[in-house]
């Protein structure tokens, strides 16, 4: 179909590729692993966006942050403004303070990028949340893929991190006081406490001496920015080299991978999520306002601001530090303070648990095989309810760190909804749980979901030299690829069917 | 979504397992060889693959009308929220585009490939053992002397050497933390340097106030009440007046106490004057101003330190002393004043 002018064309363009392919190759011996890395094979499903979302948001947040860096000045020395937003004027604030409103209102374009820096850094973390789940309630954390399981943990945590100290850079009294809590959990820890919150801050006493700013700054905009991108180079290193997993599907087994090249059906696709990434963070940074510190104000040790909450990722350690009881440790001259145990020793315990979830699972399962196709929740009831149960607690506590709020707006005294929060701590992962315990049972004898419907049928011989249809009818749940021994002998019971009948 | 693939699933490949080689066994090479790279979905309908292709330069000429647009409102003066819809529009005009020029006119189809192993072949897996132990066993069998008697103790003592330039960052913690800037007869001055006197606070007022010469000292933050001369007597607070200092002078219900809260340190600014409740903003912890502001409710296990007052003959508010304890959340050696 094409004229002969485009032939001709399409054969110059090929051999100048060639030429300088070849260049690269008499330096590099790239080829071949160019090749290859061309014709890579990514399977298509929404979910696996996700991760992608969480990539891109991150490239914006670089992106912007650079732009923010120019503006922001890391000084906690104190200066009276004078600028255009006038219900500050004459007011004293921080360096670091003015600076920030001087970027919001005196520098053109520079409130889009503070508020897209900002919105791209709540969806990144909810990304990273999402992807997380979606990892977990579909068991791709299994061997071989506990590594990346472990690196995105780190990834998360790494993350929460970053925004904690970002949004505490303006030093508006939102953030002051997010820092004065901060001080007192790391001040709690047992024995080095003192120590370890004096070294951090440079000074005996909150709010130290005038160190911090600069060391948060160096920490936010170099420290872990590096961390993640070299985390996040590690994980998609070892994604590349262990490959995606998939659902079960027709024509979809443990030793094959269905999808659409990298190149270049896959790169056109990623890059428009990209472009899509970007088109909300700037429609949100610009259309929505965020973090408006000028109406907290700067930060003042003798004020605090009630009624604002800090970015939802931090919610539930604040639920935590409200619903953990009046208990301390004294004895022997010395204390455990209260915000030790919600403000370590809880989400210490808690992402202990996540980072051995995958050696966990292995043992409720008696399951150690390679698994490349996914379980459907549905199919693990027992391991959706626990991740169910966890998402409640952590909604509880999230929650829990609105309680003003809410109660302000319900008419019921905090006081009570702080006591039944507490009990939600229990009582919402049981509930939570069970029902979806029950859901799960309850999808599995129904419909047959479409993943599993048949497009015709294809003949394969497990290894017990069985024959069987994959794909083709047949009534639903007890028909995954996987289950028809598509899998290494001996690699313990097919999946699914420990639990599922 | 398998089943409604716009064009035909290319399966390929010389032993797949549904060939009966059995499960496991590697596909050679990563992607079927004899693929028809060129097909895309409306290859055989030029004229719609026409109309896509103007569509997508539509869209894509609106990504370039905001980018004219964007220009011209920064040369305006800016305007975040015209800049952000006409980002909007343009990244995603943009990104649409893209995705309907890959579902459609992009060529390549879904494709099946192994897995291949991801694991090393079994004379590697040993070989690697016989690698490492060359150089493990040259070192610690005969050299054992040297790396378990030197240089693990060598190690250590440099690498705590390292350590040291950490303590650098702070100052080693002093007594910071059991003192404030309070002094005997300092007098209460609020955040703009106003002495307070007594006749300033009538019953049921509530001011912040700081040590003269230390205004906005955030350790030394104080709340004073005047709680009312019979309430002071009816309740327990008088009797807090330890080591024979005055609490309140003068036969005045006027108390302060310390405004960091004892749970994590944030300003206790919140004043409930029916109950003469003093309550933390951050994590409503509940302080009862009538029983030495012992916590009532919330988070926080420790009452807040009670300065003891004065009054001047001239009528001025003064501190007798420093906060008869540590003040604010607590840490690990607090109960070791001296
Ligand atoms: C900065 C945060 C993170 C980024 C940017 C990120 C990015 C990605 C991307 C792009 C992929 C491939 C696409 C996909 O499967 O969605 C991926 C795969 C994976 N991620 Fe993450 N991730 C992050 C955090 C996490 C976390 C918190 C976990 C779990 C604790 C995790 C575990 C995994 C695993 C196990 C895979 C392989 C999944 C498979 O092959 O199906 N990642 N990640
Ligand atoms: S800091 Fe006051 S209740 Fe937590």
């Amino acid at each position: 179909m094409s004229t002969l002018a485009e032939r001709a064309a399409a054969r110059k363009r090929a051999e100048r590729s060639q030429s300088a392919l070849d260049w690269l190759d008499d330096r590099l011996g790239s080829s071949k692993w160019l090749r290859s890395a061309m014709d890579k094979i990514f399977p298509d499903h929404w979910s696996f966006m996700v991760g992608e979302i969480a990539m891109y948001s991150f490239v914006i947040l670089v992106a912007t942050g650079i732009y923010l860096t120019f503006f922001y000045n890391a000084s906690g020395a104190e200066v009276v403004y004078h600028g255009p937003y006038r219900p500050l004027d004459g007011q004293k604030m921080t360096i670091a303070y003015e600076s920030v409103i001087n970027l919001s209102f005196s520098v053109r374009a520079g409130l889009i990028m503070r508020q897209a820096h900002h919105w791209a850094a709540l969806i990144f973390i909810a990304a990273i949340v999402f992807h997380m789940g979606r990892i977990f309630f579909t068991g791709a954390f299994r061997r071989p893929r506990e590594v990346n399981w472990v690196i995105g943990t780190t990834l998360l945590l790494t993350a929460m991190l970053e925004g904690f100290s970002g949004y505490s850079l303006p030093d508006d009294l939102l953030s002051g006081g997010g820092l004065r809590i901060l001080y007192s959990i790391v001040q709690s820890v047992p024995i080095v406490g003192t120590w370890l919150a004096a070294d951090l801050w440079g000074g005996n006493t909150f709010p130290g001496n005038g160190d911090f700013f600069p060391r948060l700054f160096v920490l936010h905009e170099f420290v872990l920015p590096l961390t993640l991108a070299g985390l996040l180079g590690a994980h998609l290193a070892v994604l590349w080299r262990q490959k995606h997993t998939d659902f079960p599907g027709p024509g979809k087994t443990e030793h094959n991978i269905v999808g659409s090249r990298l190149w270049p059906q896959y790169f056109v696709k990623t890059n428009a999520l990209l472009l899509f990434v970007a088109g909300v963070v700037f429609g949100l940074g610009g259309l929505v306002q965020i973090n408006p510190v000028w109406v907290y104000g700067p930060y003042e040790a003798a004020r605090a601001s009630s009624g604002t909450q800090p970015d939802w990722y931090i919610g539930w350690l604040d639920g935590a530090l409200r619903l953990w009881p009046h208990w301390e440790f004294r004895s022997f001259g010395h204390e455990i303070p209260n915000p030790f145990f919600p403000g370590i020793l809880i989400p210490g315990i808690l992402f202990a648990v996540i980072y051995a979830w995958p050696w966990l699972d292995k043992r409720i399962y008696r399951d150690y095989g390679e698994h490349n196709l996914l379980d459907r929740p549905r199919d693990k009831p027992l391991r959706t309810a626990l991740g169910v149960a966890a998402l409640a607690f952590f909604v509880d506590l999230t929650l829990a760190s609105a309680t003003d709020l809410i109660g302000n707006a319900l008419g019921v005294p905090f006081e009570t909804l702080i006591e039944l929060m507490q009990y939600g701590t229990f009582v919402a992962p049981i509930v939570a749980g069970v029902v979806a315990f029950r859901v799960c049972v309850r999808l599995q004898r129904g419909q047959v979901h479409p993943i599993q419907r048949p497009v015709g049928g294809i003949m394969v011989r497990d290894a017990r030299g069985g024959y069987h249809t994959v794909g083709a009818a047949h009534d639903g749940h007890e028909a995954s690829a996987e289950e028809h021994g598509l899998e290494p002998a001996g690699a313990g019971p097919p999946a699914g069917a420990s639990e599922a009948h | 979504m398998s089943e409604e693939l716009p064009f035909p699933r290319v399966v390929t490949g010389t032993h797949g397992p549904e060939e009966g080689a059995g499960a496991g066994t590697p596909w050679p090479g990563d992607v079927p060889p004899e693929q028809d790279d060129t097909w895309y979905p409306l290859r055989d309908d030029p004229w719609r693959a026409r109309r896509v292709e103007l569509f997508i330069a539509l869209l894509w000429g609106v990504t370039a009308a905001c980018g004219t647009g964007l220009m011209a409102v920064y040369w305006m003066g800016g305007q975040a929220q015209l800049e952000g819809a006409l980002l909007f529009c343009g990244f995603s005009a943009l990104g649409a585009g893209l995705v309907i020029w890959a579902r459609r006119l992009v060529p390549g189809q879904e494709v099946v490939g192994s897995r291949g192993e991801h694991t090393s072949a079994p004379e590697d897996r040993s070989g690697v053992v016989g690698s490492l132990s060359r150089g493990t066993d040259a070192m610690l069998s005969r050299r054992g002397f040297l790396v378990k008697r030197v240089l693990v103790p060598v190690g250590g003592v440099f690498g705590i050497a390292a350590l040291w330039p950490l303590a650098s960052l702070g100052s080693r913690p002093d007594r910071a933390l059991f003192h404030t800037k309070w002094y005997p007869g300092a007098r209460l001055v609020t955040e703009d340097g106003r002495a307070v006197h007594v006749d300033d606070i009538v019953v049921g007022g509530e001011l912040t106030v700081f040590p003269e010469g230390f205004i906005e000292d955030p350790m030394s933050a104080a709340v004073v009440i005047n709680i009312g001369r019979d309430k002071l007597q009816a309740h327990t607070v008088n009797g807090y007046n330890q080591a024979g200092f005055e609490v309140v002078s003068g036969g005045n219900g006027i108390v302060a106490f310390s405004k960091i809260c004892t749970h994590a340190g944030c300003p206790v600014s919140l004043f409930n004057v029916l109950a003469m409740q003093l309550i933390c903003p951050c994590h409503q912890s509940t302080f009862d101003i009538l029983q030495d502001c012992a916590p009532v409710f919330g988070p926080a296990s420790r009452p807040l330190p009670q300065l003891p007052l004065g009054v001047r003959p001239d009528g001025y508010l003064i501190a007798t002393r420093d906060f008869v304890e540590p003040v604010g959340p607590g840490f690990w050696d607090r109960g070791s004043e001296p």
